[in-house]
């Protein structure tokens, strides 16, 4: 059931960086009359810690939900915030569960959860409906991703994460090899260090896509002129 | 025979929770109820800003601290808590919620809890004007602690000071009070 599962799910990426985490999604281009805002992938659960969901909408509700209250709970007990280990077993635990009883059905999402932890350090997590969970550097999830982490396992080096917009760029490169039609179908979040989670306005996406596009324009270039000398 | 009767406070005692960027909840009364209390409304308010995108306003966050305590006033184990809750909100401006244990709640321009009250009540009674600058609430609030440093037998000598406006919650310098 599970193999089949992600050749419908919109395509999503998540980055790691030195001060940075970014969360790219594949937007679904919405019918015509539909209000845009309603479809959102990208979820703070905590200031610190936010997820992406891949699956059913409906089943991500509860989830997030269930994880938003812990993180309250959390702070409320131990007078801490969650680290992103911690949030992540605890989601990943409830799919468990709801994979081992009767009555019930498994949580149709896979989730890339990103933040930070209170020393500062940055962490990505991926779970899925079975209710494992493991740490990344960089990832993909949904339709074409062995596709997206093959791109990404040679372009991510510590070069290419140097400074935060780096890391965004590498995101959304990522995300336009499998993409279909450019910037207008990528939600992209960021989380710096101490800073709330941020959503990037289509603006601010237009022009990293156009100054990527003008990168590897500059790049093929290049390579022409060391063929022809 | 005379006796000299000085009694000391703790003084580095924080009684005020952020309920969020704009809302201040000032809480006393049962040793362990508040911060227990205090701590939950808080926890709340912030989960209710996770879960829609925007912050509880502060009418809302006083009502629904008031449900809270009505709640449990009515079960086995009520909170013995008096409270004060301050909040800016960018529609309704800046506002302030009188509640005490019993959970009545009150919109006030100005309230007072505990024995400082008696003193300072009819200070702010006389001099409270709806006008007031921000200069001019600080001066009176100023007033009231002279009050009490002449008047009121416990020595209280330093009084945390916040102040909320549209740009959220703001540390003043502590009051001192004592001998001038």
């Amino acid at each position: 059931m599970y193999f089949g599962m992600n050749e419908h799910i919109m395509k999503q990426v998540g980055i790691r960086g030195k001060d940075i985490v970014v969360l790219g999604v594949e937007k679904k281009s919405v019918a015509k009359l539909q209000e845009e805002r309603t479809v959102r992938k990208i979820c703070a659960l905590d200031e610190h810690v936010c997820m992406a969901f891949a699956g059913l909408t409906a089943d991500a509700r509860i989830v997030i939900n269930r994880a938003r209250v812990e993180c309250q709970s959390h702070r409320l007990t131990v007078e801490d915030p969650v680290t992103v280990e911690y949030i992540t077993r605890y989601i990943a635990t409830l799919k468990q569960r709801y994979t081992q009883s009767n009555g019930r059905r498994p949580f149709g999402i896979s989730a890339l959860i990103v933040g930070f932890d209170y020393d500062g350090t940055p962490r990505l997590y991926q779970t899925d409906p079975s209710g494992t969970y493991h740490a990344w550097k960089a990832n993909a999830i949904g339709r074409s991703a062995k596709t997206v982490r093959e791109f990404l396992e040679k372009n991510y080096t510590d070069e290419s994460i140097a400074s935060d917009k780096d890391a965004i760029k590498l995101a959304i490169k990522a995300l336009l090899e499998v993409v279909q039609s450019g910037g207008k179908n990528i939600e992209l979040a960021v989380i710096r260090r101490n800073q709330p989670l941020k959503i990037l306005e289509s603006k601010e996406i237009e022009t990293l896509v156009a100054e990527i596009e003008k990168e590897k324009e500059e790049e093929a270039e290049k390579k022409k002129q060391k063929k022809s000398s | 025979m005379e006796y000299l009767i000085g009694i000391q406070m703790k003084h580095d005692y924080d009684k005020m929770f952020k309920l969020s960027e704009k809302i201040l909840l000032l809480c006393v009364g049962e040793a362990g109820d508040t911060v227990q209390f205090a701590e939950y409304i808080q926890k709340n308010v912030q989960l209710y800003k996770m879960r829609n995108g925007y912050e509880l306003s502060p009418a809302a966050a006083a009502n629904f601290t008031r449900k809270n305590l009505a709640d449990y006033l009515r079960s086995r184990t009520p909170y013995h808590v008096n409270l004060l809750l301050a909040g800016y909100d960018e529609a309704d401006g800046p506002g302030l919620y009188y509640m005490d244990y019993l959970s009545a709640l009150a919109k006030a321009p100005f309230a007072a809890h505990g024995y400082g009250a008696f003193l300072t009540l009819s200070i702010l009674d006389r001099y409270y004007r709806p006008d007031l600058t921000r200069e001019e609430a600080v001066d009176l609030l100023k007033k009231c602690l002279e009050e009490l440093n002449k008047r009121f037998i416990l020595n209280l000598p330093s009084f945390t000071v916040r102040l909320i406006d549209k740009d959220g919650i703001h540390d003043m310098e502590k009051l001192p009070i004592g001998p001038k």
